[in-house]
């Protein structure tokens, strides 16, 4: 029976992964691929689905179920991909035995991040295979065939998703799930024990196959032409090349003045700008690496290309040094598509061409609403005490960290001066604590803490650096929606574990009430010439009121 | 056919049920549907939307193009207006009247309400008041889906309140049946 079912990109890919058999998620939350990981822990029990603590653990528990045999997948925001990297890199030096997809979901625009970075240069950097769905849909096809194509190859997939793929929703039709693999440990410790002996053979084994990599996109399914000549939008009267090859044209005499090569998610842009009457070759990319034959082929019969991709200008880039100087690309790099920032149907539209309807200016009475700290939220009582606290310090710094708490950064707290990385603030609080500055104060949730701030506390510590430590602690991963925080009740001893001693390990209740005893803790601990951690302690508002309608339920 | 819809509202209204509501009503009736919600720092009382569209053929971009939204359904008065820049003149602007002032610097009340009031096609009704009045305090965004109702023409008001039987069923019979209430109290409001 054919069924249909509105899911969101995320939960496309994650249902399009359980039905292919995979045996493991292993994932640390970040918008937008959050609800991938979470869909796979409603819906499969029998997938191991536990959060990670962060992302490169993730990769690497990943990567040892694939050795095993058995089909896995990592899922992380873009940002992550920096944190795995290294395990990411190496992976593809390694091989896989059983399947192994890496779901990197991109955030152009910055919706909900620090940055724009397009993940593809990290596949392209691994040298493997990069699938870039455009639909719902093709998100959950192609799971099943990420995961053939990764044993067929031995080597890790990446697949790349943005924001309005993840979290759109579409019907999709759903297959038949398979069996999970069985047991199936590697035995061949040449390929894994990456001495540099084994790491340049295996590596020369990976360039070797890339000639097997161009082939499979040139063939792929999900690379495919178009000569859009006006349709009605059903896409019946287009031409649909499937298999790639050529481009088929029904004015092979003429060539048409502009083609489109369209990555992932922008071929629904341009698809959503073609109307009757144009006559524009469309060549939609969603397999790398690029399928130079097709993109030769449409150039020949085009006389200059537009490339739309969402992101950075990757394709745009490796398009002009594949068609040489002379032949005329426009795109991001060239202004017709803007520079930054995430492509629309409107952008899209505009570098096509085609004319704007005529639209209303901005309202006049409209004012941005920024997102604030949740009323009752304990993070409010921590910002009031350290601004207290701070304001009697002529040269104190703040160092914040990525949370819900980074909303201190706006009004009325206005409270710490920087926010660059997961963890960062442990560590730039020393460095410039080193420098001289004093108090030099971090201030770091939980589940930061636990993904990237250990390792630097202990820095901290071992160098006996000048500096003062708040916890935040609400008890969850509150910014990504309240997934389960890695920490939760080893805070005291992971610090006392890494050095610190019980006098300058300090437990305080984020209360209004509590407000002297907090800042008299804070001053204190400022005042001792050393590493200390204040653990401020009080469970998030949100997944405290969603426990209640639980139970009331 | 098509319908392309901007659900918006505040943080924690329910604009997203809302979707949920039309979203399942589609299905139902096999039309094609894409839609793109924000998710992430929503939560915490920033603006909010969901790109809905609908059509009997294929569904293309995720997202609506400017000038092109048939409808905007809003929870907020200020948030209608934010979205002005993706109707046309022949669209209608269903919302409620009641601001949510999160902000210190919320727009002066009457100059708002002014300018919304001059486009061309627009419905409004303090459906805070309505939900309060009719003890219906949690179902303030069925009414206002009530309202939309009339406009979304490509699906009838009969497979909305079909879609609400569906979507409310696990939560039980009284609370499918406040929403049904909730549903007809929108609909003839704008009769
Ligand atoms: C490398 C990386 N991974 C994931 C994220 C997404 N992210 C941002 S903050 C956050 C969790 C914050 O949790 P916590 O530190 O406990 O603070 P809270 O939001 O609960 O206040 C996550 C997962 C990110 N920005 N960077
Ligand atoms: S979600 Fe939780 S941690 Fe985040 S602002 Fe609200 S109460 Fe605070």
């Amino acid at each position: 029976m054919i069924e249909r079912k509105l899911l969101l990109g995320d939960e496309a890919i994650a249902l399009g992964a359980i039905h292919a058999g995979i045996s493991g998620v292993y994932a640390y939350p970040g918008t937008p691929s959050t609800e991938i990981t979470e869909y796979i822990q409603a819906h499969a029990p029998e997938v191991r689905s536990r959060w990670c603590t962060n992302e490169k653990t993730a990769m690497e528990a990943a990567l040892g179920m694939a050795y095993a045999g058995k089909r896995a997948l990592v899922c992380m925001k873009h940002v992550g991909m920096n944190v795995a990297a290294d395990a990411f890199i190496n992976s593809a030096i390694t091989g896989v035995n059983g399947g192994l997809v890496v779901l990197a979901a991109d955030d152009p625009s910055m919706h909900s991040s620090q940055n724009e970075q397009d993940s593809r240069f990290y596949g392209k950097f691994a040298m493997i295979p990069i699938l870039e769905p455009s639909t719902q849909q093709e998100a959950y096809d192609m799971m099943a065939y990420a995961y053939e194509l990764s044993e067929r190859l031995k080597l890790p997939i990446l697949m790349r998703v943005v924001t309005r793929l993840a979290h759109s929703r579409a019907g999709v039709v759903v297959k038949e799930p398979i069996k999970q693999n069985a047991l199936n440990p590697e035995t061949d410790r040449t390929h894994w024990v990456l001495l540099p002996v084994n790491a340049r053979r295996q590596y020369a084994s990976l360039v070797d196959k890339q000639g097997e990599l161009l082939a499979s996109s040139e063939a792929s399914p999900y690379n495919s032409c178009k000569q859009q000549i006006g349709s009605d939008k059903s896409g019946t009267t287009s031409h649909e090349n499937q298999a790639n090859i050529e481009v088929t044209t029904h004015k092979s005499s003429s060539t048409s003045p502009v083609g489109v090569i369209a990555c992932g998610i922008a071929h629904n842009y341009v698809m959503e700008n073609i109307t009757t009457g144009m006559d524009i070759p469309i060549l939609k990319i969603s397999q790398y690496p690029l399928p130079e034959t097709a993109i030769k082929s449409l150039a020949t019969q085009c006389e200059s290309l537009l490339i739309a991709e969402d992101g950075q200008p990757l394709v745009e880039e490796q398009v002009k040094s594949l068609l040489g100087t002379d032949y005329p690309i426009k795109g991001r790099l060239t202004g017709e598509l803007p520079r930054m920032g995430e492509l629309t149907p409107d952008n899209v539209g505009a570098a096509l061409g085609v004319n704007k309807e005529q639209i209303y200016a901005t309202a006049q009475n409209v004012m941005p609403r920024p997102p604030a700290l949740c009323q009752g939220c304990g993070h409010r009582d921590v910002y009031d005490a350290l601004n207290k606290v701070a304001a009697e310090y002529e040269g104190a710094r703040i160092f914040g960290d990525i949370g819900c708490y980074t909303l201190g950064a706006l009004p009325p707290f206005r409270a710490i001066d920087s926010c660059v990385d997961m963890g960062a603030s442990i560590t730039m609080a020393k460095g410039a604590a080193d420098a001289g500055v004093y108090p030099a104060i971090a201030v770091i949730g939980d589940s930061t803490f636990t993904h990237s701030g250990m390792t630097g506390l202990l820095d901290a510590i071992n160098d006996n650096a000048n500096i003062t430590v708040i916890i935040s602690d609400n008890l969850t991963t509150a910014m990504t929606g309240g997934q389960d925080s890695a920490g939760t009740n080893k805070f005291e001893a992971i610090c006392l574990g890494l050095g610190l001693t019980p006098e300058h390990v300090r437990v305080v209740v984020p209360l209004p009430k509590n407000m002297e005893e907090i800042t008299r803790v804070i001053r204190e601990e400022i005042e001792y010439k050393g590493v200390s951690v204040i653990i401020p302690r009080r469970e998030c508002m949100q997944t405290f009121q969603r426990k209640l309608r639980n139970k009331k339920k | 056919m098509k319908k392309d819809i901007i659900l918006a509202g505040v943080g924690g209204q329910g604009i997203l049920t809302i979707a949920t509501i039309i979203g399942d009503a589609a299905t139902a009736a096999n039309l094609n549907l894409k839609q793109a919600e924000v998710h992430g720092m929503s939560q915490r009382g920033g603006d909010v939307q969901s790109n809905l569209r609908l059509s009997t053929e294929t569904i293309y971009s995720d997202l609506i193009k400017q000038g092109a939204a048939d409808l905007i359904i809003s929870m907020e008065p200020m948030e209608a207006l934010r979205y002005i820049p993706y109707i046309n003149k022949d669209s209608w602007i269903v919302t409620s009247s009641h601001t949510f002032k999160n902000i210190s610097n919320y727009p002066q009340e009457e100059s708002l309400m002014e300018e919304l009031t001059n486009f061309p096609h627009v419905a409004i009704l303090p459906i805070e008041d309505v939900a309060k009045e009719n003890s219906l305090p949690k179902s303030a965004n069925v009414i206002l889906l009530g309202m939309a109702a009339k406009y979304i023409e490509i699906l009838s008001p009969e497979q909305l309140r079909e879609s609400i039987s569906r979507v409310f069923a696990s939560k039980g019979e009284k609370i499918v049946e406040a929403n049904l209430r909730a549903f007809d109290l929108g609909l003839q409001a704008v009769k």
